[in-house]
């Protein structure tokens, strides 16, 4: 009996086998590697292409490439962390001339698969590799405290109650720099507005999102501002069910005001779109410089405010200020 | 005859699963636009490939024959152990701890760090088998919770203790990886390393175990009927116990090889891995044996793997894989095929009755 069951087992997997390799014989394994003279590769993370936040606008970024200067672009989801060696050893050797690798996560993979391939250039977001960046990579970074500390500002000047939120995602370096440059802002803007902090310890749970703003609004927080990815659609949601006009919430990475047109006071915005956009261009010109660490600021309109806000003429003015004052050197941002 | 088959084996019950699980993927890619010819071309092409993509199956297959043999053992002693999940997250977590803290000399450190992954899934496991023998506590709750607690401890410490406040550690020590170069070589740099043949050696170790010693013959007596097992003088207790703590003990190890061999560092996680849980569906289709548990880990680890290569040959989206993955799982766990099967022959002896 157990003899035959495995037997059964071993049979089943190797006919799919032999079906299988039936099939494979007359793909089209070329399809892949159809390109123009400038080929762009871009691996996500685990968040997908559709993720509302960097991956998503990352991947607007190198469209754009593909129109403007008609470079050749593929782009890839990773469904686990394990997979972005591989995806990136794929577009490696595909001969693709530029790999992106969207995020932080991806700081041990693009310096392993960069060592093997000497001749790809990669690039990667949101992390300087800790300062050991290869001779054929480029780490991308922006100052998301510079960014939320605007946020801050707004906030802190809108608010009735002189009581703001803010969610994160996990509570992760990456994502206390949103909650340092924040904190900074409302306390710069109004000394009598208090912070309340809270971490989802989640990129995805929606729903923990919903109950943690529910929480903050329900506590007295009239604006509350999100780091926390696809957490954020549940703050969103919540503050839809709330009075318009007195319950704010500010989004981050893209411009979220369409998940609550009425309720959105504005977002931080982080234009990895034209980080990705603007290396890719020089890339393609030659002109890029690797091993090194570029990084976006409010100076480089790397990250700011959303056009499309809510905020208040005179509470706008007060913003502008204090950006003039960051870009100039005035205040430093802290961020940690 | 055919329905005589059926009744017999999971042979052909497995086979004709497979089969409907990948014509329901089939109809899923045809009704979202997607040529399904192409993409089961792309996605069986990259298994057998390139040898790179065949070391990256490879790869991917070894912490499925672990979770598998993890959740077949326990199921054979009536236990499900569904917290595969945290006792992995575990076993990289004190892997990771010997592979950056110790200083040891090449082979001894990867063994060291494999040993403490090892116990560490296995003590993970300890406290539900423990809850479950002396309490009569449901496993299956106490294994949800603690993979949590696995998950956030894990976090925790990767932030505070094994890195300097950050997103992730640094690599371990070289002495303490266990990829081998001529593996790495033989597969063109590709991530395979020696859990795989460890993952080999842990399926043949719980089938001498289960079918050739007299523990394993008890913790299976245990499993078919606890009432029986206790008047016949075997302590069922006991037998809770220790088949938990293997079980968590080659999860751990499982984790202590993804560790030391695929990943080679450790980073915070938003969620737990998901390898567990696969774990539950390798059992599921090996019917709970060693050899089947090896075979439905290749299928799915070469489906997982392939589905990327879909992806990226074909453009069709790695969902499409997870909906083959669960149809299988569906079909194998409803039994339709044998269900249908009875029904036929069923019929059959009725006939040949009223005749």
């Amino acid at each position: 009996m157990q003899m035959k069951r495995w037997l059964g087992s071993l049979v089943a997997v190797s006919l799919v086998a032999t079906l299988a390799v039936g099939c494979g014989g007359n793909k089209d394994k070329d399809k892949g590697t159809a390109k123009g003279d400038f080929s762009v590769g871009l691996v996500t993370d685990t968040g997908g292409l559709n993720d509302e936040s960097f991956n998503q606008s990352a991947n607007m970024g190198v469209q754009k490439a593909k129109n403007d200067l008609k470079v050749d672009v593929k782009a890839q989801e990773s469904k686990k962390d394990e997979d972005y060696v591989p995806n990136l050893t794929r577009f490696a050797k595909d001969k693709r001339n530029l790999i992106w690798g969207i995020g932080f996560k991806f700081d041990k993979a693009i310096p392993e698969v960069a060592e093997k391939f000497k001749d790809s250039k990669f690039a990667i977001v949101d992390s300087n590799l800790g300062g050991k960046i290869p001779s054929n990579v480029v780490a991308v970074t922006f100052k998301d405290e510079e960014g939320s500390f605007l946020a801050g500002v707004a906030a802190g000047l809108t608010t009735k109650s002189n009581q703001v939120g803010f969610i994160g995602g996990m509570s992760s370096p990456t994502i206390k720099k949103f909650e340092a440059g924040f904190t900074a802002g409302v306390k710069q803007a109004n000394p009598k507005a208090t912070v309340k902090v809270v971490y989802a310890e989640s990129f995805s749970d929606a729903t923990k999102g919903r109950s943690l703003a529910k929480s903050l609004y329900d506590g007295g927080a009239d604006v509350v501002y999100h780091a926390a990815g696809g957490v954020g659609k549940g703050l969103f949601d919540e503050v839809k069910s709330r009075q318009a006009g007195k319950y704010w919430a500010i989004g981050v990475d893209m411009d979220q005001s369409r998940l609550a047109p009425e309720h959105t006071l504005t977002s931080m915005v982080k234009r990895v779109d034209v980080a990705t956009f603007e290396i890719t261009k020089q890339a393609k010109e030659g002109t890029l410089k690797l091993g090194t660490e570029v990084n976006f600021g409010l100076k480089d309109d790397g990250v700011g405010l959303s056009k499309n806000s809510k905020i208040s003429p005179e509470v706008m003015k007060q913003v502008e200020e204090f950006k003039q004052k960051i870009i100039k050197g005035e205040i430093t941002v802290p961020s940690k | 005859m055919i329905g005589k088959l059926n009744r017999n084996s999971t042979l052909i019950s497995s086979l004709i699963s497979i089969v409907l699980g990948m014509l329901v993927g089939a109809i899923a890619m045809l009704l979202s636009g997607y040529d399904p010819i192409a993409a089961y071309g792309a996605l069986f092409g990259s298994i057998f490939g390139s040898a790179s993509d065949m070391g990256e199956t490879l790869r991917t297959i070894t912490p499925l024959i672990f979770a598998g043999l993890s959740v077949a053992l326990a199921f054979r002693t009536g236990l499900f152990n569904i917290g595969v999940e945290g006792q992995l997250v575990i076993g990289g977590l004190a892997a990771a701890f010997v592979g950056l803290k110790l200083d040891l000399p090449p082979v001894l450190h990867a063994i060291v760090a494999l040993v403490v992954g090892t116990l560490a899934g296995a003590i993970w496991a300890l406290i539900p088998g423990l809850l479950k023998a002396i309490r009569g506590v449901h496993e299956v709750i106490v294994c949800i919770m603690m993979n949590w607690i696995a998950l956030f401890l894990s976090n925790y410490m990767v932030g505070k203790v094994l890195s300097n406040n950050s997103d992730s550690t640094e690599k371990i020590h070289p002495s303490a990886s266990i990829r081998v170069d001529f593996l790495t070589d033989l597969f063109d740099g590709a991530r395979v390393h020696l859990g795989l043949i460890l993952a080999i050696l842990a399926a043949i170790f719980v089938y001498v175990l289960l079918f050739k010693t007299k523990l394993g013959y008890e913790l299976r007596a245990v499993g078919l009927n606890p009432s029986a097992s206790e008047y016949a003088g075997m302590s069922v207790k006991r037998n809770i116990i220790i088949s938990m703590m293997i079980s968590g003990g080659i999860a751990g190890l499982a984790g202590a090889v993804e560790l030391l061999g695929t990943n080679e560092y450790l980073s915070i996680n938003a969620s737990l891995p998901g390898t567990g849980f696969d774990g539950i569906a390798v059992a599921l289709l090996g019917a709970n044996t060693p050899m089947g548990v090896v075979l439905s880990s290749m299928l799915f680890g070469g489906l997982f793997n392939g589905g990327n290569n879909m992806q990226y040959v074909a453009g069709v989206p790695f969902e499409v894989i997870r909906i083959v993955f669960a149809t299988i799982i569906l079909f194998v766990a409803a039994n339709i095929v044998k269900q249908v099967g009875n029904r036929k022959s069923r019929k059959k002896k009725g006939e040949n009755a009223g005749a």
